[in-house]
């Protein structure tokens, strides 16, 4: 479901031309389980993000559901987004000034969902992530491991078919780190392509599929047989 | 997509989010939007309190006075060796001939000391005759006003107003007793009802007495002005035309005199205070330009602050279109929110200077208030929209890695 084809990422600093991604080939099915790893600025990121879209490449096809993603409008891109994919990230981004049912409902806002529909779906996922008597909270009043387990409701709530999360434990300790990735796996389970960017090797040996990265390339995909 | 209750619910919770920012918005802009209401009230009361102060001497006015001062005439240079002619009490009545004309009143204008007994004070002094009363809407408390007499002939009787009377006559009742103005003696027949202040006299201090016991006593034989009342308004122009005719022929053909009719000084006292008010709400346009400025850079910061925000909004699923439309939200809310406190600052300032000085009668024009509010308008949503339409255009993870 998701392709890429030849995908370059370069970026322009000073007069210095820095390769993050060199003709990166990749092909991913529906419902895999997928870890990429290797040292840092090794392009791990910025791959991520091209699958994404939140970058664009700056060369190469990226074909999403057999339809070319890089060439969409604005519009389109940002439906994209919001309906096929999930985006974890390490620093949660959460809006500070709303509470987790609030952050949880502005996808749902996005897409034109009515306001009652929104708050028992956002209410019925911060449950279902153990943050029912959180709700009304705001990020600040939250640790850690409650805060990406609300930017996991937000990026799962509506249900997208691929869920990216770059570092998602990275800022966690040990014990949240375990539950966040339990989460991941169980919706994985039920069928969502997950891609995991990770530095930490237990955690990226999970996954059934292993990328590792060196220098924009990817130089090691190994499918675990079971 | 999304309605606009969603668009202004979420722009609100923004705003309220971040309250120091938004009320310090709100105040740049309220002071700015106040700033000229209550400026231009002022400017645009100057100029109804001089309409009202006109319009209360009656309104089918000419008035008469010695020398030339319209441009385009003869001019005085011209008139080697002979020093512009007195405008005489002969005049006046001559200024009766006119068919439009129906009354008219002399005047004659001085200081004088008024004293009775050990009490003494200085007043101005008015010389006219039994018609200025109907011209001046002049009321009187009691007593009478000047009888109807040959103006040519000096009576000594005086017409005193209330504050002279309370002052001069403490104890008395000032009716039928001796006053001395100057050096003559005078009997008081009347008193002025309170008038107050009007067109420059205040009449509770004004002494009024015959045209010709004035030229006496202050040997001044030109008039200060004659007064001149038709009786429609329509014929005010033919009416002026004929009085210059008439004084013009009297004057051995020199049109050494002025004519004017109260609309005529009426216009050019509007012209210069409306152009006043304009000079004033330029004044505080320019303080609506700092609240503006302020705004500016309050947005800008605002802006590049949030502009991670942005950039998680899109990564969240959020387009172009959707971004602006919130951000052009919050900044309308903001604006009109500035702009209503703004208002009520003004109403506030206006009802302040209505109780300190109840006579002048401050409002605010509708197009400074129109202007003014646009004016917030435009800035508060012009400096956070186009700062935000730039960032929404960013590609996610840009945006996002600002901070
Ligand atoms: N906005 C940018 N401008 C310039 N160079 C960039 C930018 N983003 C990434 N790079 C460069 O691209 C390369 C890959 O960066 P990327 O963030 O993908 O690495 P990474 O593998 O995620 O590293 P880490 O494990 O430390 O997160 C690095 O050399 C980095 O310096
Ligand atoms: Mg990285």
């Amino acid at each position: 479901m998701i392709s890429l084809a030849g995908i370059d990422r370069s970026f322009q600093v000073g007069d210095q031309t820095v390769d993050a991604l060199a003709d990166v080939n990749l092909d991913i099915g529906a419902g895999e389980y997928l870890s990429i790893m290797g040292p840092s600025g090794s392009g791990k990121s910025t791959l991520l993000n091209i699958v994404g879209l939140l970058d664009r490449p700056t060369g190469g096809v990226y074909k999403l559901d057999n339809r070319d993603v890089t060439r969409l409008t604005d519009e389109e891109q940002a439906r994209v987004r919001r309906e096929k994919i999930g985006f974890v990230f390490q620093a949660f981004h959460l809006v500070p000034r709303l509470t987790a049912l609030e952050n949880v409902s502005v996808p749902m806002m996005l897409s034109g969902i009515a306001i009652s529909e929104r708050r028992q779906r956002a209410a019925k996922s911060l449950e279902d992530y153990g943050l029912g008597d959180r709700m009304d909270h705001r990020p600040s009043q939250l640790s850690g491991g409650q805060r990406q387990r609300v930017a996991m409701a937000r990026a799962t709530i509506m249900h997208p078919p691929v869920l990216l999360a770059d570092e998602p434990t990275g800022n966690l300790d040990r014990a949240s780190g375990r539950e966040v990735v339990g989460l991941l796996e169980r919706l994985n389970a039920s069928g969502v392509t997950l891609i995991v960017v990770t530095h930490d090797p237990e955690l990226g040996r999970r996954a059934r599929r292993q990328l590792h990265m060196v220098d924009g390339r990817i130089n090691a995909d190994n499918v675990l047989q079971k | 997509m999304m309605g606009p209750g969603d668009v202004v619910r979420f722009s609100f919770r923004s705003l309220t989010g971040f309250r120091t920012r938004t009320a310090l918005m709100v105040i740049a802009m309220a002071i700015g939007v106040g700033a000229v209401v209550v400026l231009t009230a002022l400017g645009e009361g100057a100029r109804r309190y001089v309409v009202n102060e006109f319009s209360s001497l009656g309104s089918n006015l000419i008035i008469v006075f010695p020398g030339r001062t319209e441009t385009g005439g003869n001019v005085p240079g011209m008139l080697v060796g002979r020093s512009p002619r007195d405008l005489t009490l002969e005049d006046a009545v001559a200024v009766l001939r006119s068919r439009h004309v129906t009354r008219i009143a002399p005047l004659n204008i001085g200081s004088a000391y008024l004293s009775r007994g050990r009490l003494n004070r200085e007043a101005p002094v008015l010389g006219t005759t039994h018609e200025f009363r109907d011209i001046r809407r002049l009321e009187m408390d009691r007593g009478n006003f000047l009888p109807p007499a040959d103006p040519t002939k000096a009576q000594s009787i005086c017409i005193i107003g209330q504050t002279l009377a309370k002052e001069l006559f403490p104890n008395e009742e000032p009716i039928g007793q001796w006053l001395r103005i100057g050096d003559r003696r005078f009997r008081v027949i009347g008193i002025l009802g309170a008038k107050g202040r009007s067109l420059g006299f205040d009449t509770d201090e004004l002494a009024i007495i015959p045209v010709a016991s004035a030229q006496q006593l202050f040997n001044q034989p030109s008039l200060f002005r004659i007064l001149a009342e038709t009786r429609h308004r329509e014929s005010l122009d033919t009416a002026r035309d004929e009085i210059r005719r008439i004084i013009k022929d009297r004057h051995e053909g020199d049109e050494d005199v002025t004519v004017v009719t109260q609309d005529a000084v009426l216009a050019t006292f509007d012209r210069i205070l409306r152009t006043l008010t304009l000079a004033v709400g330029g004044i505080a346009a320019i303080s609506l330009a700092v609240a503006g400025i302020l705004t500016m850079n309050v947005m800008l910061v605002a802006v590049s602050q949030r502009t991670a925000e942005i950039g998680l909004l899109k990564a969240i699923g959020a387009s172009r279109r959707q971004i602006r439309s919130l951000f052009f939200t919050e900044a309308a809310l903001l604006s009109a929110c500035g702009a209503l406190v703004g208002l009520l600052l003004g109403a506030v300032g206006i009802l302040i200077i209505r109780q300190l000085y109840p006579a002048f009668p401050a409002a605010a024009p509708a197009w400074a208030v129109g202007a003014a509010v646009l004016t917030a308008a435009l800035t508060g949503v012009g400096f956070s929209v186009m700062p935000a339409r730039r960032a929404a255009r960013l590609d996610p993870v840009i945006a996002l890695a600002k901070r």
